[in-house]
């Protein structure tokens, strides 16, 4: 109990109106920096991170925290009504999200959209309210071969799973591996793959080439259906809100699932990316209309927004009580914490008690906050929608232009957009998915990196990711989802040949 | 875009509020000031550079703002050939960790320290053993008997990064103890250090700021300071214990010296009063409290040159690192 009366005093510190007033700022910076693609999260937070320099730290970090759930929220409107995911976690929110509103129904998916990353950071919050140190515990068995199963299992659960063959999806994950392997090999510390090309010292940029592959892609699609825009039709008053909420409660056990995956993703720390790719991926397989989902169904945009709110907002916790960052926007707020000169570890909890419970308090109100705001603005932005698309087109070309610059402010960042639109639109055409390359580029060196370190530990010996209960499980469950469908197709047969 | 738009607009209306301006200098900015970080966000170099911009916005220390730009592809080396590219510019600076000199070695991308002008040394970063405090090992002797026990190759070092700094002082320990460790390249200190809690690597090198919260947890537990001398802060910082009671590893047998440039670079052709001009800058800034608070929470060497002495620091270090990598096998090929 002693924790709720810890919250308490958190709630009575985070509800100080200085502090309420940096919240709501903090929110609305977010959503911007969130909708603007290639921003991100972690950029806004560093940009602001001296401003916050002169204010108290429990201040500070309510307002940059704030502004990190902002950017939470923000990254699914761009992907709903343009296809051009504003933050990685928001790439497979497109893929049920954007169908939806070109079926004319943008307010019911951004509704579905903002209402589960809400219940997802809930979720995650209330764990970190009442088993933090347990959870932090958890964490510290992850090592290199823990880490490298849980990649495996983010990508073996998308393979086969695709309506197209699985050696289209291998194919597409392939191309994504090698891209992501351009850059510094960081086991030996040798370039590779760059021919002396300063530009290519970075490797590929995922962000980069999601903006190319799915905003510069979906225009070009879009130029050769005869430039229609099927959002026309869009229902834009706050009655849809009502209505979507109505229908959400039927999906409990998805958006279950998918807290789940995504604390354990954002605690362990994988992030919030895989959470959502393998929420998304498991949602398909187990949900009723499964076979619907990339076709506009309101499961497949519940499932990858609550694990990537969940999955966000857990990754504070290791960050707090580990001082391991579970997320990129989580490694910049932690140089905010020793800036301001707090410690973050073990000892965080004990010395810091106000700090750490009104950073807690302020998820919650925050999280309210941005749920509010956002879901006052769905009309807004469903209307959008509305707007012809020879005006539009060139507005998302522009942020597309803006978006590439702003990663590393470099104008060969734009042109290589460009190619990847190119190729976006080439891949679609030969009905090739994306997300396969996508999920290649976003978790590929970090999964090669954790295969090699694991390696390097075990002397070369493959026992290593069998070598206890937690890495074996998670390696047989990554085999499972691999061969699902052979799995499931071997049942229903020896079902007929038992009948 | 957008937004270092309205950072920039934010820090010129801070500066324009600022009242009593400071002595005039020959040179001064006359436009936002690039502070270039070849490294990731929230890493050490990366932390000391938004700290020292947040000294400087707080203090009014410069009329116009300072924006860091984080330039990390190729182990910096993205950073060092864009300052490097930018003769003439005086409204950039570079901060730099040891790979000024390992990220031209190790992957033949084309600069020196001699391509840049150096402006100042603000700190030297300390290197520290450690190990998980549930290890029975509490002296330097005892680690060194427990490695040499280890079949060779099976007691685990982990390091951030590859072919740099805690690579290099594992390859000295190989050598001073005689034996072979397995070295795993991490991305940050922070990951090692808690790689080290979790006991998936048997110790580490981590620099003080890295692995201090989990040392005053009581999980981890430092064995000796890779300097000629102990480090000089005395507060208690667990168990009683400061980080000067930590020995030096060379008084506990360990022939090991190393320590981490922070130092700053302007591009190629600077003139002298624009080297001054930011000399004098960097003497403010450490004569603030919040930097003495950071360089006391990181336990660094505050070591501060400039001019001829600063060169002729990094030419000795350059050479020390040419022997080194040479030694260790971490030349690229061609170099």
């Amino acid at each position: 109990m002693e924790e709720l009366a810890n919250l308490f005093h958190g709630f009575a510190v985070a509800l100080q109106p200085y502090n309420v007033m940096l919240m709501v700022v903090g929110i609305m910076l977010g959503v911007i920096i969130g909708v603007l693609p290639g921003l991100g999260g972690a950029n806004g937070v560093a940009i602001l991170l001296p401003l916050t320099f002169s204010m108290p730290p429990t201040s500070a970090i309510i307002m940059l925290s704030c502004i990190y759930w902002g950017a939470l929220f923000g990254g699914a409107i761009t992907s709903i009504l343009f296809n051009i995911p504003g933050e990685p976690w928001s790439v497979a929110t497109t893929f049920d999200g954007y169908p939806m509103a070109q079926q004319g129904k943008p307010g019911e998916a951004l509704t579905a959209a903002f209402t589960s990353s809400f219940v997802g950071a809930l979720f995650a919050v209330a764990m970190i309210t009442l088993v933090a140190p347990l959870v932090a515990s958890f964490a510290l068995r992850f090592g290199p071969a823990e880490k490298f199963a849980v990649y495996f299992l983010a990508f073996c659960s998308f393979v086969g799973l695709s309506k197209e063959p699985p050696f289209k999806t291998i194919a597409a994950m392939m191309i994504g591996f090698a891209l992501a392997a351009v850059g510094l090999d960081s086991i030996t510390g040798q370039l590779r793959l760059t021919f002396g090309i300063t530009e290519l010292l970075n490797g590929f940029d995922f962000l980069i080439a999601v903006i190319g592959l799915f905003g510069i892609g979906e225009i070009l699609l879009t130029m050769e259906d005869g430039l229609s825009f099927r959002g026309g039709n869009a229902k834009i008053n706050l009655r849809v809100v009502l209505q979507t909420w109505k229908e959400l409660p039927t999906y409990w056990m998805t958006s279950l699932r998918s807290c789940l995956i995504g604390c354990w993703m954002g605690v362990t720390p994988a992030g919030a990316t895989p959470a959502s790719f393998m929420s998304y991926g498991i949602a398909k397989r187990l949900a009723r209309n499964g076979k619907n989902f990339g076709k506009g169904e309101i499961e497949g945009v519940i499932a990858p927004e609550t694990a990537a709110h969940a999955a966000g907002t857990s990754a504070l916790l290791p960050m707090l009580s580990l001082g391991v960052p579970g997320s990129p926007t989580a490694a910049v707020l932690l140089g905010g914490l020793l800036i301001w000169g707090l410690q973050p570890g073990p000892m965080l909890f004990v010395e810091q008690k106000e700090f750490v419970w009104g950073l807690i308090a302020s998820m919650y109100l925050g999280n309210l906050a941005g749920l509010l705001v956002v879901l006052t603005c769905v009309p807004i932005f469903a209307a959008i929608l509305r707007v012809p698309f020879s005006i539009i087109a060139p507005l998302i070309l522009v942020l597309c232009a803006i978006g590439a610059y702003s990663v590393h402010n470099s104008t060969f960042d734009v042109m290589l957009m460009l190619v990847f639109g190119v190729l976006g639109y080439l891949l679609k055409k030969c009905n090739y998915p994306l997300a396969p390359l996508v999920l290649a580029i976003v978790l590929g060196d970090k999964a090669e990196e954790a295969f090699r370190q694991s390696l390097l530990g075990s002397q070369g010996s493959l026992g290593v990711f069998f070598s206890n209960g937690l890495v074996s499980t998670i390696m047989v469950l990554g085999l499972v989802a691999l061969f699902w469908s052979a799995i499931q197709e071997g049942y229903s047969r020896l079902r007929t040949a038992v009948a | 875009m957008k937004l270092s738009i309205l950072h920039v607009a934010l820090a010129a209306v801070a500066a324009l509020c600022a009242s009593g301006t400071e002595t005039s200098a020959a040179w001064e900015p006359v436009r936002p000031v690039e502070f270039i970080v070849p490294a990731g966000t929230g890493g050490g170099a990366d932390q000391m550079a938004r700290t020292i911009q947040g000294i400087v916005t707080k203090h009014n220390l410069m009329k116009q703002p300072m924006v860091v730009i984080n330039k990390a592809g190729g182990a910096g080396g993205e950073g060092f050939l864009d300052v490097k590219g930018s003769s003439n510019n005086p409204h950039k600076i570079i901060i730099t960790l040891s790979n000024l000199f390992t990220t031209p070695l190790a992957t033949g991308i084309p600069f020196s320290w001699k391509d840049m002008t150096p402006v100042a040394m603000l700190a030297l970063d300390e290197f520290v053993l450690w190990v998980n405090a549930e290890k029975s090992y509490n002296k330097v002797s005892d680690y060194v008997d427990a490695v040499k026990k280890a079949p060779a190759g099976t007691f685990k070092m982990g390091g951030t990064g590859s072919k740099q700094e805690d690579q290099i002082i594992t390859v000295a320990l190989e050598k001073a103890i005689d034996t072979k460790f397995t070295y795993i390249p991490y991305k940050g200190g922070g990951e090692v250090a808690v790689q080290l809690v979790g006991n998936h690597v048997d110790s580490t090198v981590n620099n003080p700021i890295e692995a201090v919260a989990q040392w005053r947890g009581g999980k981890l537990r430092p064995l000796c300071v890779f300097d000629a001398q102990p480090m000089g802060y005395d507060e208690p910082i667990a168990d009683g214990k400061s980080w000067k009671d930590i020995p030096s590893c060379k008084s506990q047998g360990l022939d090991i010296e190393y320590l981490m440039l922070r130092g700053i670079f302007m591009p190629p052709k600077a003139t002298k009063d624009q080297v001054e001009y930011y000399v004098e800058l960097f003497k403010k800034v450490r004569a603030t409290p919040e930097w003495q608070d950071f360089m006391k929470s990181g336990a660094f060497n505050t070591t501060f040159l400039t001019g001829a002495d600063y060169s002729k620091w990094l030419e000795t270090e350059q050479k020390r690192h040419e022997v080194l990598m040479k030694e260790a096998g971490f030349l690229a090929p061609g170099n």
